[in-house]
């Protein structure tokens, strides 16, 4: 078994968590999270690292102006330049609303969502 | 003149909070002024995600926090002007501003809350040597270029501080297709919270340089390079541990300043280790009726505390508007002691309508297994053991009302090293 530590990322409080892995892989004792969000944190961490990604778009249909968006499911790690690619050959046109899905199921299931207004 | 109950200056998380809080208590004689066109202050350039955990107990990004409170105050009616900048205050609470629409005007409130933020030092506090070229941004200007105005400032870069908005820009840079070089952190240990180390510069491999600086800008019309030094413990450059790194682009993430011109025109108490007034417990500062809440009374690192501390100002503002004038308490001094730098607030009333109240402090370096103890006339009147404290974090206490009817005159808050509790 040995002793892997992390630290959470979930909120800004950022605990160290210790998780026991077997020789096997499998994920054993997580402790030090403060919450139960920080076990899950620990999990897929260990196992398959996902992020929110955010981001801007150009807004197409509006001089020099572009719109705050984000994944609105976490994504593999590795997948964030190749949907930072995506997003950069978008554009989206105004009036967009907050939560305004912009590119649908941009990786398994997960849409680009506006996370602002613009008229 | 124009009379009116309230005017909060700042419509960023920390006005909108306090001024809906004392909407919500009945005020409706409210005026929000702010010199920008749309509410949200700086939240509207921080895309990221992480805001609202404790609030809200959702990840929002920034706009989306701000649009929680910007909706509630476009549907309460609450008047709001925009694009219009407040030229001074005065302890009468006359608060003269300026737009382009109807020139410069005074109005007299009953209350104020100071809610104006903070803004970035800049290079000029940090007297590095070199020429002076293009390309030398500090970390929230590069923000907002990138976020709001969707222009990269550069493609090859290195940043000088490890602040949380240095550390988020690393990450939004190297997004974008930049190459951020280094982050230089001129103390043994990063400005930043945790979290942002480990997202944004580890998962993107980007080397965080402890008590390292940057001891020369190279570069005539635009920056070429950067020398960065080590420095020693007493944060001199090590000439002979130095090297060259080519770069287009500077980011400057050194700290924050709470933008306190205002207040200081109006001669209110400020402390000068925050930069901000001096406030009790229910962030009125030392003129009655004038309340502060926000970065502009200390830098915080959540925005989640900075909505928590307007509804405290907001509820004490709107008890004021309805009251007026209420008796004088006795007043509990807090003074920072070893390895505490500031606490907010910076004096206590007794007997004012709180069960407990929450202390915020930082520390001034790394402390392990201590306790944070308060002194009052030579004795120990509260004690709390903690693991570890960072001065990139704000640490808060829990005073309950027993613990501080012990407490007189002045109070010494300090840490002390390995008592367990």
């Amino acid at each position: 078994m040995i002793q892997k530590e992390l630290i959470c990322i979930v909120c800004p409080i950022g605990c160290l968590i210790t998780a026991e892995i077997d020789e096997d892989g499998t994920i054993g004792k997580v402790s030090g999270n403060s919450c139960p969000r920080g076990k899950e944190y620990a999990i897929n961490e260990l196992k398959h690292p996902v992020r929110t990604l955010t981001s801007t778009m150009i807004v197409a249909n509006r001089d020099n102006a572009v719109i705050p968006v984000k994944t609105d499911r976490a994504i593999p790690k590795e997948k964030l330049f190749e949907i930072m690619d995506i997003i950069n050959r978008s554009s989206a046109a105004a009036p967009i609303k907050i939560g305004d899905i912009l590119i649908k199921d941009v990786f398994e299931g997960s849409n680009v969502v506006a996370t602002g207004s613009m008229e | 003149m124009k009379n009116v109950d309230l005017i909060v200056i700042g419509a960023g998380p920390a006005g909108m909070a306090a001024a809906l809080c004392v909407y919500e208590e009945g005020i409706r004689n409210i005026l929000v002024l702010d010199r920008a066109e749309k509410p949200g202050g700086i939240l509207q350039q921080c895309i990221h995600n992480g805001f609202g955990l404790h609030k809200f107990g959702e990840e929002l990004t920034g706009p989306e926090y701000a649009a929680k409170y910007s909706e509630k105050i476009i549907s309460s009616g609450i008047q709001c002007l925009f694009g219009t900048s407040v030229l001074s205050i005065t302890k009468d609470k006359l608060v003269t501003a300026i737009n382009n629409k109807s020139g410069m005007f005074t109005i007299q409130s009953k209350a104020i809350i100071l809610a104006m933020g903070c803004r970035e030092r800049s290079r000029g506090a940090l007297g590095i040597p070199g020429s002076r070229p293009a390309g030398i941004y500090t970390a929230g200007t590069a923000q907002w270029f990138v976020n709001i105005k969707g222009e990269m400032p550069g493609k090859n870069v290195v940043i000088l501080g490890s602040g949380d908005i240095g550390l988020i820009m690393a990450r939004r840079l190297t997004l974008e297709g930049a190459k951020v070089q280094a982050v230089c952190e001129l103390m043994p240990y990063s400005g930043g919270l945790n979290r942002n180390i480990v997202q944004c510069l580890n998962d993107f491999s980007i080397p965080l340089k402890l008590s390292h600086t940057i001891s020369k800008i190279h570069g005539e019309s635009r920056v070429t390079g950067v020398t960065v030094s080590k420095v020693d413990v007493n944060l001199n450059v090590i000439e002979t541990e130095s090297e060259y790194i080519p770069c287009d682009t500077i980011l400057l993430s050194v700290g924050l300043i709470p933008e306190n011109e205002l207040t200081k025109g109006a001669g209110i108490t400020l402390d000068s280790v925050t930069g901000g007034a001096v406030v009790n417990q229910n962030r009125q500062t030392e003129t009655e009726g004038v309340f502060a809440c926000g970065n502009v009374l200390h830098v915080h690192d959540l925005v989640d505390f900075v909505s928590e501390e307007a509804e405290l100002a907001g509820k004490a503002a709107a008890e004021y508007i309805k009251g007026g004038k209420k008796e004088a308490y006795e007043k509990v001094v807090l003074r920072p002691g070893n390895g505490v730098r500031y606490t907010v607030p910076q004096i206590i009333e007794k007997n004012a309508d709180n069960d407990e109240i929450k202390l915020y402090f930082r520390v001034g370096g790394i402390i392990e297994n201590a306790s944070v103890v308060m002194e009052s006339e030579g004795e120990t009147a509260f004690s709390k053991y903690r693991r570890k404290m960072v001065p990139g974090e704000m640490e808060y206490i829990v005073i309950k009302r027993d613990i501080l009817e012990k407490m007189h005159g002045t109070v010494i808050i300090k840490v002390e090293q390995g008592a367990k509790k």
